[in-house]
């Protein structure tokens, strides 16, 4: 068991320095999430001027930022295998199962880093003003909900493996994720599709429980967000290394 | 008792689909011996190669790696291998200690005993000033030579390196080769892939010459020239069809045949031989252009075997991939 947390730290280990080595990255995942923040919170906000709009965002923006960097790195693996990296894994005396902990855990910790960081802004900018408890469940919170959008990116990394089709993947799986879901529409005041549709994405789940934390407005109880995350992380990440188990260079 | 070798392989193939890629391929590898596969791109090497470290299976066939069974316990295999890809396989975006350090921790090497390997293996390749910078800024020389530093850093038993110099200029190839005969003389088993003839030549002590998935010869560079009797005389003449008709209508020499513009065929003792050479091409009204005369070289006993010259083909199409293409 000591042996393979060694190799699990490894693959995390790689994605966090290849982030921290990019700063173009750094810089180019934080400055989106801003200008949503910014122009979406006040452009949309002073039409609806009953309502604090950017505050509602807020946890919705923090979502955008885990679920981008999230399925990024998961569905990395593609250029893992484009560039020949992949290979160096796979011929490893390591476990398929290692890879996949390793890499989820990796894009986890940068994901849940910039999420961070936008938290840590918004309290700045005075969009919110969470416990410090509620900030500690709402990072705990990232983590569930950015391990299982990794795994999420995995699953589709196993399953197309041509370079050419990534960015489509990225915008297919990220686009809807994000779009059709409650991280910029309250549930409330949704069209009855955009409702049921929001309701069998995950996003919605970790926006709704990052709000229950943030600024007290989630629609459903708390525990039910919890383990609805937790189920579909364990399911995410089983069908993750499933699949992955079957790649081959 | 009988000697293990290193590395025995027993009737594999591997098909894609309808394509062979390997056919029923077998031979064994004795330890401390650096054994080359030569052939061109698409006889079959990588696939050899990449089944032997178990990144693809067999169709049939099966091999033992150190005595172990590479269906039966393929983690094992790879745990006592180290291997140099023909494609890139570092992460550019990391520096070269932090590839070698995830590579160490990947293959489960204890902290200290990672740190001192990595300072050793990156004197060797020469690299040590550089372990800090990262791999995107280094050149094509030398992420070869921290591929095979990464290679060696759990100290395998046994290095595969598949075409370790594709791609390299003349003077950087060379430079490679005098590393890997350092490494032979620490005594780890090598296993060569390569389309460069005189890299065979120069490194091997044992030469598999493989076509279209076959093993078509398999022994000492020394013993493979002697396949070809004698010597190579090459004729240019202004009518080549006639030289050749002459050359097997007279039985001047043997395995005449037409390539690069001239013809070339074999002969016993090639000083001796071209007077009357040059007076049979006389009087049969040929007029001789020039006359080149060498000892056999590998390239020589290629044509001979397979009738073709060795495939020249540009780097990154592996036959691996053309494997794939053919089985779509």
């Amino acid at each position: 068991m000591a042996i393979e947390l060694i190799k699990i730290y490894a693959v995390w280990f790689r994605e966090v320095k290849r982030f921290a080595n990019s700063k173009s990255r750094i810089v180019g995942s934080l400055a989106m999430p801003l200008f949503f923040l910014i122009a979406l919170g006040g452009g949309i906000g002073a039409l609806v001027p009953d309502f604090n709009y950017p505050t509602f965002i807020l946890p919705g923006i923090i979502g955008m930022t885990i679920l981008f960097n999230s399925i990024f790195s998961g569905v990395s693996i593609i250029w893992d295998r484009e560039l020949g990296y992949l290979k160096e894994l796979l011929v490893a005396p390591t476990s398929r199962a290692t890879i996949v902990i390793g890499k989820a855990l990796g894009g986890a910790t940068t994901s849940v880093l910039q999420g961070a960081v936008i938290l840590a802004l918004g309290i700045i900018f005075g969009l919110a003003s969470p416990s410090l408890i509620g900030v500690l469940l709402a990072i705990f919170i990232m983590v569930i909900f950015a391990t299982l959008i990794v795994s999420i990116g995995i699953i589709f990394a196993s399953i197309i493996t041509e370079i050419e089709t990534f960015q489509l993947v990225v915008n297919l799986i990220m686009m809807p994720l994000f779009f059709l879901s409650n991280a910029l529409f309250p549930v409330e005041k949704m069209p009855e599709w955009l409702k049921t549709l929001s309701m069998f994405n995950p996003v919605s789940y970790g926006v709704d429980a990052l709000r229950t934390l943030i600024n007290g407005a989630g629609s459903n109880p708390f525990v039910l967000d919890i383990l609805i995350l937790l189920a579909i992380l364990i399911v995410a990440l089983g069908l993750a290394g499933a699949l992955f188990n079957r790649t081959s260079i | 008792m009988e000697k293990m070798s290193a590395i025995e392989v027993i009737s594999l193939t591997k098909k894609f689909g309808a394509f062979t890629a390997v056919d029923s391929i077998s031979f064994s590898v004795e330890e401390g011996e650096l054994f080359g596969f030569l052939g061109p791109n698409g006889a079959g090497k990588s696939t050899t190669a990449y089944i032997l470290t178990t990144l693809l299976k067999p169709t049939s066939g099966t091999a033992k790696i150190n005595g172990i069974d590479i269906l039966q316990s393929p983690e094992k295999v790879r745990k006592s291998i180290g291997i140099v890809f023909q494609d890139q396989t570092l992460d550019n975006r990391l520096s070269a200690y932090d590839n070698l350090n995830i590579h160490g921790m990947l293959y489960n090497m204890p902290a200290a005993a990672r740190k001192k390997r990595i300072k050793e293996v990156l004197e060797l390749v020469e690299l040590s000033e550089w372990e800090n910078k990262l791999v995107k800024t280094f050149s094509g020389g030398m992420r070869r030579r921290l591929e095979i530093a990464r290679g060696l850093l759990h100290t395998p038993k046994i290095l595969f390196l598949d075409e370790p110099t594709l791609g390299l200029d003349a003077h950087t190839r060379r430079h490679m080769w005098t590393y890997i005969k350092k490494l032979k003389e620490q005594g780890i088993t090598i296993v060569l892939s390569t389309h460069y003839l005189e890299e065979a030549d120069a490194l091997c002590d044992r030469i598999a010459i493989i076509d279209h998935g076959k093993i078509i010869a398999l022994d000492t560079p020394q013993n493979l020239k002697k396949l070809v009797g004698g010597q190579v005389l090459s004729i240019k003449s202004q009518d080549n069809e006639k030289m050749l008709g002459l050359v097997n209508s007279k039985n001047l020499g043997a395995n005449a045949r037409i390539l690069n513009g001239s013809v070339s065929f074999e002969v016993k003792n090639g000083s001796e031989a071209i007077p009357g050479i040059v007076n049979a091409a006389e009087k049969a009204g040929i007029k001789i252009e020039s006359i080149e005369l060498h000892v056999p070289s590998l390239e020589d006993v290629f044509i001979k075997l397979t009738g073709e010259q060795i495939r020249e083909e540009t780097a990154g199409q592996s036959d691996f991939k053309r494997g794939l293409a053919h089985g779509h």
